[in-house]
């Protein structure tokens, strides 16, 4: 209760942006874990860092706690830079995924660890361990051993631990990861609960988009060291940015189409309306149709797509299908079954078409030409198609390379590539896959493919002389 | 399988077993028994008649709990240290700590000597307990590092999290985290240092200091064991002895007070 007094008065101070991140990049010796950062959290917030394992959002909160310290870029908290302070002098608390409670010491003591830092009388830190006991519902518990609580219990310790010593802004780190399922849906409403009593900052990282989407109320979605959408939980569900923002946000469809003109797009060897403008005419643009967004129904005039079930697994609520229309195999999602092989039509509203300006539609890379024949770009020497000799530019000056997507040819065996990378995200477009694969030399190389491979592949990639555009 | 484990126990204990029974007769040589007495424990603790094997057991004592205490500092700091090297230097680390433990002990006396001779030192108590704390230092290393591998790497953070400078975080949460590995070096140190004969050998010098293990060598070499002895081994022994069924009756008591609370 004096923990919710105290911040009442704060809460006046709305909108008031509390944490600064400006351009920050942090480097791992050649590896780059973030790039670029640029976010600004208002104060109260309930922010989630939502990603992927690997996209650097956990190295994003340890650079607010002051765990690790910003390669390049500053940060701000309340408006005092604190791009260097170490982590005991800055106004933030941290949960963390294992609880991090300290064995030797009992509940009571563990809570109590910043307060006697900060030799507060005694009386008074009593009552805050006790007002912060009460908070995550633990009164009764102080004199017990840390090692005897439960994985839950331990967690409500860690943050009565945290919020006790009244931070600004409270860190957590993927808190209720190590809790299993139904222990994790009560703590997240609990969490929810005390960000508005506390009306304190949260700062949330988390891998899983269903926690996110039920806490929030920003989502910061990552990937590879960049921020790739800032939103509302329905913002980002509704209207995904990009592709990887669709796919990591609930299930989607994604598809390659065309912008024929404004309003309307072709897909899957259709016209369909939409209500997306803006993209110019026969732009390539990738399509989002959410599953629950389709109807089916047995074939009729109203169907803008035809074709076959070929599975129906019931998922509790709803039934999910996978539909083969022509070429693409489309994902549905219904509260009605529909046998596998039967034939069946699709509608989707205009509305429900989410159309994406695809960020590149071909491989580009920046290279050397090293003869007339043979070019330089990732790391490698490549045969190509003659280049006219009036063409090559003079004292080795940069050049540009295009690739298309399926050009690329992956090889199993690594050894066999000119050289060798890492599968890192898979897309499914509904008739083949669009792969990122990491080569080597820290470039992506984006491919698409009809084989199957699997996250963290190693593969060999070649490219044929006669797949290498070399532009001047 | 009884029996054998009964054989086996009996082939342990029995030099210990003889040394205790006849240390309670008065026979000069080992093996008479001549009735029982307590003679033996009376002139031992009758510091006059024998001045220099009390004198040597004081040295043993002191220069062992010097040297374990100092060793338990330097190799509770050197395993921090270790611990939070990058991965492949502390490989390397761990590595080079076992050396000094694997090599002969003749090997590390006689490169002592040489260094102390090299640079002049003259040879005595200070070298006898400088050489027992490097040989020593290595084994409260190798028993700090496995609970600093055991810790939740995110304990310091968390310390420095709350408002503890690092110093702060190494006392009030590192050091209570390694005790234990801490306790249990300073035992091994302990004991090994008691123990050892042939680095105290080469580091004692000539200026007439003599601990336990060198000064019962050359009672032996003199033409039979002072008698004393025997009693004195009985003493060393059950000493041990009851320190460590104390130390398990504590810890299970420990553990039964954590499952009651658990309950």
């Amino acid at each position: 209760m004096y923990l919710c007094a105290q911040f009442s008065k704060d809460m006046q101070n709305d909108n008031k942006t509390i944490i600064e991140i400006n351009n920050v990049s942090k480097f791992f010796g050649d590896k780059t874990a973030l790039d670029h950062i640029n976010l600004s959290i208002r104060k109260g917030e309930f922010v989630t860092i939502l990603g992927p394992s690997g996209c650097g959002k956990t190295t994003l909160l340890r650079l607010i706690a002051g765990f690790q310290t910003a390669s390049e870029g500053n940060i701000c908290i309340s408006g005092k830079e604190i791009t260097q302070t170490p982590p005991h002098r800055r106004p933030v608390n941290t949960v963390f995924q294992k609880y991090a409670l300290f064995p030797h010491l009992n509940v009571y003591d563990n809570i109590a660890f910043g307060l006697k830092l900060k030799k507060m009388p005694k009386q008074d830190m009593t009552r805050k361990v006790k007002a912060a006991l009460k908070m995550v519902g633990m009164t009764d518990y102080e004199y017990r051993d840390v090692d005897s609580l439960s994985g839950g219990q331990q967690q409500r310790v860690a943050i009565a631990r945290a919020i006790v010593n009244e931070p600004e802004v409270l860190l957590l780190d993927e808190p209720l990861a190590a809790l299993d399922l139904k222990m994790r849906k009560d703590m997240q409403m609990e969490l929810k609960e005390m960000h508005k009593r506390l009306g304190i900052t949260f700062v949330y990282v988390t891998h899983d988009q269903e926690e996110a989407l039920t806490l929030s109320d920003t989502i910061v979605v990552m990937s590879e060291g960049k921020i790739q959408q800032i939103g509302t939980p329905t913002d980002i569900y509704n209207e995904p940015i990009n592709a990887f923002v669709a796919d990591f946000i609930g299930e989607s469809n994604i598809l390659n189409g065309t912008m024929v003109k404004d309003k309307l797009v072709r897909f899957c060897g259709q016209e369909f309306e939409c209500v997306d403008e803006g993209f110019g005419e026969n732009a390539p643009v990738d399509v989002v149709i959410r599953p629950e967004d389709l109807y089916i129904f047995p074939v009729s005039d109203r169907a803008q797509l035809r074709g076959v079930v070929q599975s129906c697994i019931f998922k509790g609520v709803h039934y999910e299908m996978a539909v083969m229309c022509a070429d693409y195999e489309i994902i549905v999602q219904d509260y009605h079954a529909f046998e596998v092989g039967s034939e069946v039509g699709l509608l989707v509203k205009p509305f429900d078409i989410h159309i994406m300006k695809k960020e590149r539609t071909c491989n580009v890379f920046e290279g050397k030409v090293k003869d007339a024949t043979h070019v330089e770009f990732l790391g490698c020497e490549f045969e190509c198609a003659p280049i006219p000799s009036e063409k090559i530019p003079e004292n080795g000056q940069p050049v540009r390379i295009e690739v298309d997507f399926d050009k690329v040819i992956l090889q199993d065996d690594a050894e066999d590539g000119m050289l060798t990378g890492e599968v890192k995200f898979i897309l499914y477009k509904g008739n083949h896959y669009h792969l990122t694969v990491l080569s080597d030399w820290d470039e992506n190389v984006f491919v698409d493919t009809n084989d199957v491979w699997d996250d963290s592949d190693r593969v060999g990639i070649t490219i044929r002389p006669q797949d290498i555009r070399v532009i001047v | 399988m009884q029996t054998y484990l009964w054989v086996l126990l009996l082939l342990l204990y029995a030099p210990i077993a003889i040394i205790i029974i006849y240390s309670f007769t008065e026979s000069k040589v080992l093996g008479n028994w001549t009735g029982f007495s307590l003679k033996l424990y009376g002139s031992l603790l009758n510091t006059n008649a024998h001045h220099s094997l009390m004198n040597a057991c004081i040295n043993t004592v002191a220069i062992a709990v010097i040297a374990a205490t100092v060793s338990t500092l330097l190799g509770s700091i050197a395993a921090i240290g270790i611990f939070n090297l990058k991965a492949r230097n502390r490989k390397a680390m761990g590595f080079v700590n076992t050396i000094p433990i694997l090599n002969g002990d003749i090997i590390t006396g006689i490169s002592l000597f040489l260094l102390f001779v090299s640079l002049g030192i003259t040879q005595g108590f200070t070298t006898v307990v400088l050489a027992h704390i490097t040989f020593c230092t290595p084994y409260v290393v190798l028993s700090v590092l496995p609970r600093l591998k055991q810790m939740n790497p995110n304990l310091y953070e968390a310390a420095l999290d709350l408002g503890a400078t690092p110093m702060q975080a190494l006392w009030k949460v590192i050091i209570p985290e390694i005790r234990p590995g801490m306790i249990s070096g300073f035992i091994l140190a302990l004991t090994i240092s008691i123990d050892d004969f042939a680095v105290t050998v080469f580091t004692i010098g000539n200026q007439g200091l003599e601990t336990l293990s060198t000064y019962i060598y050359a009672d032996a070499r003199k033409g039979g064991l002072t008698p004393e002895l025997r009693p004195l081994s009985a003493i060393i022994f059950i000493v041990i002895l009851v320190t460590l069924i104390v130390l398990n009756l504590r810890t299970d008591k420990k553990k039964q007070l954590q499952s009651q609370k658990t309950k």
